[in-house]
């Protein structure tokens, strides 16, 4: 039984600064595409290993080659100075070598005791020993400081959660590489925080993590180590010291990037296109009422969890939802996306791969979903679907393999500028967009950016949701704060900035309300 | 990123030479069965066999066209076998119920096809209904049907059998018997409702909406997509095509009791299925359905005909032909 339970007790006294885990020359190719070119990485042990690039750069590829998902088609590992060919994932956890997935890998209908345990349950005999099991799931989530329960259901937990529980399993192994995959990218600020604290804790337990992050902040805070890729080519590694953010972002495009932000437009006193007031969705948002002008990109701030996506999902009709909304001055009836769509809203979801696109179907039939009226009224004219396909693909630069590619099959990015293309198909005057960049590189932030300027530019109104401060400040005319599930706080102006916005997302500054306080 | 754009164009362009096993598997499959079934009697190509195959398995096969739609979008429909006997049997006691006040005529077997329909409609209402409004699982929903609708039937026949008056049968056998240039009526009908399916799949909303209900709910959600109204309709469709079935059936026999059309659901989710449609929705083609229905008709047939294997293991035979098709299905998958 308790190969397990003694794994977890031992810490395996590893030198700092010693070569754990390496790469040398590794190459791979799919098919006759080759995205990885000779990389050498070395990951030692106490040292946090930083990976950046821009998508389709050839971090997963990397990361997945060490962890045992990939064999390389060139070159090979070592792990303690010695050759080793991984033949699946399995062997290289057996090894101490431990890939945390963006996407995670838990078993939605199981406890989070039963995924920390899964594959390596602890045995009493013949039965499961379930106390011994709860105990040390108890004991790493509290290393976590995760209030999440042991017996709680991963299917009703929070991302944020899932996340811990998957870094809770890593560390009830004798983890030696710990190599992840922007872990960050689901978490909050102060989530984030306590992430930080277990990395170095880990690194001074002599662990040695691979980081991958798009948030160089991150990157310049953590990492001791940085490699950069850049279609596939090492492009730079260097001690994080020597090399200031704006330079690993030069490092990962490859060209300089002035202000990646376009200079805002002026809105002044521009008419009023959307008008809601006291719109309430079921109990998660309470009594939020904003305006939005022609031309204006309007910003929505706040932690997340604030209750923002579910407000727009009110208004478009995805969530039962209620409350007097007015659009161009004409009453609007909630409760329909169909209704929203005629009305000239439309809502680019945060999660495109879940509700955005259908990942097994190509990019025709998803292009054209959202307006497939526009394409005959009973038979679908899939000439001119191809013709919209064309134009999407020469106006949003997406960048496809071949013109048959299933969606799932793209990168972030690419999947990104898809979806405002099929959301843009529908013709909007006002476009909702949660989350606009999450998980993108940054050379397609600023493309998507440009994007999102040029539409306020036509007279069309943007509404952005973001976790990312810079993007709001840098994007938004006007700000709407939220914080549990009540607008705290209008910003605009000068008074556009972080500090501002964020007194009023934690609640140091604006309305109160009693009753969730 | 530009190397990338530029290669895999290459790798398709050469793959294409390849046999696409998910694509034209079933129809290889059907050629290889009609050649074999050629050499083998050579009654088997006989202008009365074909059209006894074809016609007999035009029930199956108008039920089947409907079930692709409804498996496409992510559902699926037990009750349809149950459903078939049911409606034949409220066709039959309608129609023998009017012949006092309205004499036999034409009249009578309209009115008897008007309420096939009408009651496939309303079945195919319930099961929906209870599927997209009350929430509850396809497979539960029709499962509760099938027994429902079996039991009826059995209540209506009082454990026998329901006989349509004779006369009437008289005035209603061309329907299945008699045809149009030679070819009998049902495999008419049949090819009706499979070109019209394979249109409606392929080229209106109604169709790419199903594959994307199928695919995911979510995303056909966020996409102004009615997802409860087109679920419905899918199930509504099959009821209408199941009364459709009957009203092609009744006429055969004459006659419905409690063992009428039992096992029909199945034979026509495994005709979707080996057709290329997917079990778990998303993806479907009528056409393909077409073959499927035809591949596991002529199976039964060439097993009568010939002497070579038992005519008794003809299920045994089709349920290798249906895992087959699944595992062609799956390697086209793990090549990706």
């Amino acid at each position: 039984m308790s190969q397990a339970a003694r794994r977890i007790e031992e810490t395996v006294p590893v030198p700092k600064g010693q070569t754990v885990l390496a790469a040398r020359a590794a190459s791979r190719s799919f098919g006759p595409v080759q995205v990885l070119f000779d990389v050498d990485f070395e990951l030692k042990a106490g040292e946090v290993h930083a990976l950046i690039g821009e998508n389709g750069a050839g971090k997963s590829t990397l990361m997945k080659i060490l962890s045992g998902y990939l064999a390389p088609t060139g070159g090979h590992i070592e792990l303690d100075g010695r050759r080793v060919d991984f033949a699946s994932s399995d062997e290289a956890e057996d090894a101490g070598v431990i890939l945390i997935h963006q996407e995670f890998n838990l078993a939605e209908q199981l406890s989070v005791e039963q995924n920390v345990f899964l594959g390596r349950e602890i045995r009493k005999g013949f039965f499961l020993d379930h106390k011994t099991m709860r105990a040390e799931t108890q004991r790493l989530l509290g290393e976590l400081e995760t209030k999440v329960s042991p017996t709680a259901k991963i299917s009703e937990i929070s991302v944020s959660d899932k996340q811990m529980v998957e870094i809770a399993k890593a560390l009830s192994r004798n983890t030696r590489v710990l190599i992840m995959d922007e872990p960050t990218a689901v978490l909050t600020n102060r989530e984030a925080e306590i992430l930080f604290r277990q990395i170095e804790r880990l690194k001074a337990n002599g662990t040695a993590i691979l980081y991958t992050s798009h948030k160089l902040d991150e990157i310049a805070r953590l990492a001791d180590h940085i490699t950069v890729l850049r279609d596939g080519h090492r492009v730079a590694n260097v001690d994080a010291g020597t090399m200031s953010e704006d330079q690993m972002a030069q490092a990962m495009v490859g060209r300089e990037l002035s202000n990646i932000f376009p200079v805002k437009h002026e809105v002044g006193s521009a008419e009023t296109v959307l008008s809601v007031r006291n719109l309430t969705v079921g109990s998660i948002v309470r009594d939020a009422s904003f305006e939005l002008k022609r031309g204006e990109v309007l910003g929505f701030a706040g932690l997340v969890g604030s209750g923002r996506t579910e407000l727009m999902e009110g208004l478009i009709g995805v969530r039962d939802a209620e409350g007097t909304v007015e659009v161009g001055g004409k009453p609007f009836r909630l409760g329909s996306v169909k209704d929203a769509r005629r009305a000239g809203i439309v809502y680019l979801t945060e999660d495109r791969k879940g509700r955005g696109l259908i990942l097994t179907q190509g990019m025709r039939p998803n292009l054209t979903l959202l307006a497939l009226d526009r394409f005959g009224k009973t038979m679908i004219d899939g000439k001119a679907e191809e013709a919209a396909l064309d134009k999407a693909i020469k106006d949003f630069d997406v960048r496809a393999p071949t013109r048959s590619v299933l969606v799932g099959n793209l990168s972030g990015g690419n999947q990104q500028k898809l979806l405002l293309a099929k959301t843009m198909l529908a013709e909007p005057d006002i476009v909702i967009i949660d989350e606009p960049t999450r998980g993108i590189d940054i050379g397609t932030k600023q493309q998507i950016y440009q994007f999102i300027h040029a539409l306020a530019g036509q007279g069309k109104s943007v509404i952005v949701i973001s976790s990312e401060m810079a993007e709001i400040i840098g994007l938004a005319n006007r700000v709407y704060v939220m914080r549990s599930g009540r607008i705290t706080g209008e910003v605009q102006g000068a008074d556009v900035n972080e500090d501002v916005i964020v007194r009023y997302a934690m609640g140091l500054e604006g309305r109160k309300f009693d009753s969730h306080e | 990123m530009s190397d990338h754009a530029a290669t895999p164009a290459k790798t398709t362009s050469s793959s294409g030479f390849k046999i696409d096993f998910h694509i034209w598997g079933p129809v290889i499959a059907l050629v290889v069965l009609v050649i074999a079934g050629a050499m083998m009697n050579p009654n088997f190509l006989s202008y009365g066999n074909v059209t006894n195959v074809l016609a007999r398995s035009a029930f199956i096969g108008i039920i089947a066209v409907g079930m692709t739609f409804v498996i496409t979008s992510g559902g699926l429909d037990l009750s349809v076998g149950s459903m078939a006997a049911f409606i034949a049997g409220v066709m039959i006691l309608i129609m023998n119920a009017l012949v006092p006040s309205m004499g036999v005529g034409i009249g009578i077997v309209l009115v008897g096809m008007a309420s096939a329909l009408v009651v496939g409609l309303a079945a195919g209402l319930v099961n929906g209904l209870l599927i997209t409004q009350a929430r509850i699982e396809a497979f539960i929903v029709t499962l509760g049907t099938m027994g429902i609708f079996r039991s009826l039937i059995t209540w209506l026949a009082d454990g026998g059998t329901l006989s349509l008056d004779y006369t009437v049968r008289e005035l209603y056998r061309p329907v299945y018997y008699s045809g149009l240039f030679g070819v009998a009526w049902p495999i008419i009908v049949f090819a009706v409702i499979a070109i019209i399916g394979e249109i409606v799949m392929r080229h209106t909303a109604f169709g790419r909406h199903c594959a994307a209900i199928g695919s995911n709910e979510q995303v056909a959600r966020y996409s102004a997509v009615h997802v409860d109204r087109v679920r419905l309709m899918t199930y509504v469709l099959l009821g209408i095509l199941v009364g459709i079935a009957t009203i092609m059936y009744v006429p055969r026999l004459g006659s419905a009791s409690s063992s009428t059309g039992v096992l029909w659901e199945l034979e026509a989710i495994a005709a979707v299925i080996i057709g290329g449609t997917m079990l778990k929705g998303g993806f479907g083609r009528v056409w393909g359905t077409v073959v499927g229905v035809l591949i596991l008709s002529l199976i039964d047939n060439l097993l009568n005909l010939t002497d070579l294997v038992s005519p008794y293991l003809n299920g045994a035979i089709q349920g290798v032909i249906i895992i087959l098709a699944v595992v062609l299905q799956r390697q086209k998958k793990a090549q990706r």
